[in-house]
């Protein structure tokens, strides 16, 4: 298979720095309160995972780095820009990018004008060819309506309609959600794929399973907060903990 | 609902003594009719959640039948009242079949054609003498006894209807029935889980809504004396929702007070010509961005009270 | 015969406006969720923004047909700018009022300074006259102006079903908040799509022009119609709007000439019927 051409992101990937560093972050639906402070951060190449339960705050954590949260206060630096009063399309630009929980396939759009939507913000984005090579299922179907894929379908374009656009910092808000085991596998190759060309990607997962095969390092998420961080490597010594935090 | 009774008593009390302070018994008639107009347009969206642009046809059904009865048929005055009551009612449980098919905007908009059918109906209708409208009705003696020429007791009449109307819908906000009204505005789809059959309920609302304002627009022909195209136009549904946020949509005082201020502006600006359409909207602009609760809602709010 | 002819070439006409207008609303709908009561007054702005043109400023009819939808969707998105984005989280019955109040503020105005009677605009001289087709005399200016709106209707449609542009107008209008976290400026978006909407309605209006003479509530009862087209059609399509408009102003062309008196209401009525049979519209998509 082609190797992918040099990824966007992999600039700082060679100066290891820190892309993400969110402090104190805290947000609000309406009245509730749902984001109590959280506070973690992802350095450049790696993945770094969010884990938790139902509620916890996991999806709404990506939606404050977002912008997409009304209210939100607190600290979210991405590259030393703060993004914290930014608004969505302007920390899109920045080349962060989201792909939610129900995937956000446009009904109204075929598959084609659903994976070119999202505008180019900065070089360096995957070619539609890379995108094929990545996703050849995606190919046969590019004048279907979008949502007449298949859930595993509709996760890959979801996720590869991002890749386009040049950002080098993907958050995926529960890719394996609902998805089949073989398709799930494949996710994690596409992830582990794009990780090695020097994306940074800053996860969501229930399934802890699948989360272990391609995460650097975790965090454990409860009621709003950050309450726990491991390395991948530590994750023998604290599967305990894990059971008690999520549950299973 | 204690504070509401006693600021309903303060109302009744300050309205009767019309007649004996020097304002002209006419204006406030004639602002009475209104309010139980808004009153009965604000029990559709201000409980129910359904904003209805069409109300001006209960207005003028009524207004058309009564005036019909009372001059073409002879009838006296209390079956006067009734024919066009009943005929708004009629016409409420029609038209209300029809329109409560669709939810919010597309409700509003059912209603506003509806009522211009209504309108291009009467237009050709010879029984209405179309642009000229129904003239010189007899007001007669209510019961055999009250002579309605006499100001003072057309007044008392008048006002004891609209305290009658206004009080049914007092009754009906604070009864079961409103209480489920009030759910389903709040959300549809929960009273519907609940086992509410909320159309029947919105159904309801709908007509008892229509035949107060039919019982409006009766009233109305007795101070006017004349029943006409401009009780049916748009532009009459238009002052009816005008009116209600002005005063406060949703709070049971504010179409009444709304009312009062919309016909005193109107008196007021009478020779202004078409300005005063142009104050009229820019008061809706204004309401609508920034003075949304109205006049009564705000003080309501300000004060924490219910009214 | 002739007169069938005649009645179904009016029909036409007016089915030309009913598309244009319900075009233009159920674009403003999607996107903005507002029911643009102030429609009809902004149709009424732009045969006046025609008149203004000829006969203050000499520009003729041609030019007309740019400028003055492009003159009043500026004002539209002035108007959304400073008004209409604030409705952006309430309930869209506010929407409605606040048009409305738009409306009798702009009709208000115009009434104030030109009275409630018509004002002459001819048609232009090379589309005068008319031609004899055997089964029928068909004026000029009126074929003109039902295939000028028929080609208008199908390339707005062109442009939200097929292009880029049009992509990301249905994808923001299913889903504002994730195609924003895209990158793309959903608020430029909505102003203009509003813009885009008004022209339209605008554009109706110069076509209107030398036909229904230029009054300042020209647009009044035509609004209301055009509400009832929008209710039998629903607003799920475009193409369903332009249908569904064009088919309306034929069905009244025709019951003006075997049932005069019912010409106004026929279009009301229909809407009953409809509702009773159908409650989501013709097109399916629910409100």
């Amino acid at each position: 298979m082609p190797e992918l051409s040099t990824a966007p992101g992999t600039a700082n990937a060679a100066t290891g720095g820190q892309i993400l560093s969110v402090k104190n972050l805290e947000a609000w639906y309406g009245e509730s309160h749902i984001l109590h402070g959280i506070n973690f951060d992802v350095n450049a190449g790696e993945v770094v995972t969010l884990l938790g339960r139902n509620g916890a705050g996991k999806t709404t954590t990506l939606k404050s780095i977002m912008g997409m949260i009304g209210k939100r206060t607190g600290s979210v630096r991405f590259n030393s820009e703060e993004l914290i009063r930014a608004t969505s399309d302007r920390i899109a630009r920045l080349g962060v990018a989201f792909c939610p929980e129900e995937r956000g396939i446009f009904a109204s759009l075929d598959v084609r004008e659903n994976l070119l939507l999202p505008p180019v913000v900065r070089a360096g984005g995957l070619t539609l060819d890379q995108i094929f090579n990545l996703f050849p299922n995606l190919k046969e179907r590019l004048s279907s309506q979008g949502t007449k894929l298949s859930g595993g379908e509709q996760q890959m374009l979801a996720i590869a309609r991002i890749l386009r656009t040049g950002a080098s910092f993907l958050m995926l808000d529960e890719p394996t959600e609902g998805l089949a085991p073989v398709i799930i596998q494949q996710i994690g190759h596409t992830i582990a794929r794009l990780k090695k060309e020097g994306f940074t990607i800053l996860l969501v997962e229930q399934n802890f399973r699948f989360a272990s095969t391609v995460a650097d390092r975790y965090y454990i998420v409860e009621h709003g907060k950050v309450i726990d961080g491991f390395a991948n490597s530590e994750l023998s010594s604290n599967m305990d903990k894990l059971h008690t935090y999520l549950g299973v | 609902m204690r504070n509401e009774m006693v600021v309903f008593g303060i109302m009744a009390a300050l309205l009767a003594i019309v007649p004996w302070t020097g304002i002209y018994p006419f204006f406030v008639m004639q602002a009475l009719c209104f309010a139980l107009l808004a009153c009965a347009f604000n029990l559709l969206i201000g409980y129910g959640g359904l904003l209805s642009f069409g109300h001006a046809m209960f207005l003028g059904t009524a207004g058309y039948c009564s005036a019909h009865a009372l001059k073409v048929w002879g009838l006296p005055p209390e079956l006067g009242i009734i024919v066009g009551t009943a005929a708004a009612a009629v016409l409420a449980a029609v038209t209300g079949y029809v329109s409560i098919r669709r939810q919010g905007i597309y409700f509003a908009m059912i209603t506003l054609a509806l009522s211009q059918l209504l309108y291009f109906i009467y237009l050709q209708a010879p029984f209405t003498h179309g642009e000229d409208g129904i003239q010189g009705i007899p007001q007669g003696y209510l019961f055999g006894v009250l002579n309605l020429a006499n100001a003072t007791i057309l007044y008392y009449v008048i006002l004891a209807g609209f305290l009658f109307g206004f009080l049914v819908i007092f009754r009906t906000i604070n009864s079961p029935f409103g209480e489920v009204l009030k759910s389903i505005r709040e959300n549809e789809q929960r009273a519907i889980s609940l086992g509410y059959k909320t159309d029947q309920y919105k159904l309801l609302a709908f007509i008892l809504s229509g035949t107060l304002a039919g019982l409006a627009g009766a009233l109305k022909v007795f101070v006017a004396q004349n029943a006409s195209l401009t009780d049916v136009e748009v532009a009459m549904s238009g002052q009816i929702v005008l009116m209600t946020l002005v005063g406060g949509l949703g709070t049971v005082f504010g179409p009444v007070v709304g009312a009062f201020i919309i016909i005193a502006m109107q008196q007021y600006l009478a020779s202004a010509g078409q300005w005063v359409n142009v104050i009229q909207g820019v008061i809706f602009v204004a309401c609508v961005l920034t003075f949304r609760r109205g006049i009564v809602g705000e003080f309501a709010h300000y004060f924490r009270l219910s009214l | 015969m002739q007169a069938l002819y005649a009645q179904l070439l009016v029909g036409l006409i007016n089915g030309s406006f009913y598309a244009l207008l319900s075009l233009g609303l159920a674009v403003i709908f999607g996107m903005l969720n507002i029911i643009n009561f102030a429609h009809g007054a902004l149709y009424m702005m732009g045969a006046f923004c025609a008149y203004f043109l000829l006969n203050l400023l000499g520009i003729n009819y041609w030019w007309a047909l740019l400028i003055a939808p492009i003159a009043v969707g500026i004002f539209g998105m002035i108007l959304e700018r400073t008004l209409l984005q604030w409705l952006a989280g309430l309930d869209h019955l506010y929407g409605l009022l606040l048009t409305f109040g738009l409306a009798l503020i702009i009709q208000g105005v115009f009434q104030n300074y030109f009275g409630s009677s018509g004002l002459p605009y001819s048609i232009p001289d090379v589309l005068k006259g008319g031609m004899n087709l055997g089964f029928m005399y068909l004026p000029v200016y009126r074929g003109w102006v039902v295939v000028f709106s028929l080609i208008v209707c199908l390339a707005t449609w062109f442009l939200i079903e097929r292009t880029r542009l049009g992509a990301y107008l249905r994808a923001a209008t299913e889903n504002p908040t994730l195609v924003r976290a895209f990158g793309i400026n959903v608020p430029r978006m909505i102003t203009l799509t509003y813009g885009l909407g008004v022209g339209l309605a605008a554009l109706a209006g110069v076509l209107s022009a030398p036909i229904n003479q230029v009054r300042p509530l020209m647009g009044e009862n035509v609004i209301i119609v055009v509400f009832a087209v929008v209710v039998i059609g629903g607003m799920g399509s475009i193409m369903g709007s332009i249908i569904t408009g064009f088919a309306l102003g034929v069905i009244e062309g025709l019951t003006k000439y075997f049932y005069p008196e019912a010409s106004n209401t026929v279009v009301f009525v229909l809407m009953v019927l409809v509702l009773l049979v159908k409650p989501t519209g013709l097109t399916g998509r629910a409100a």
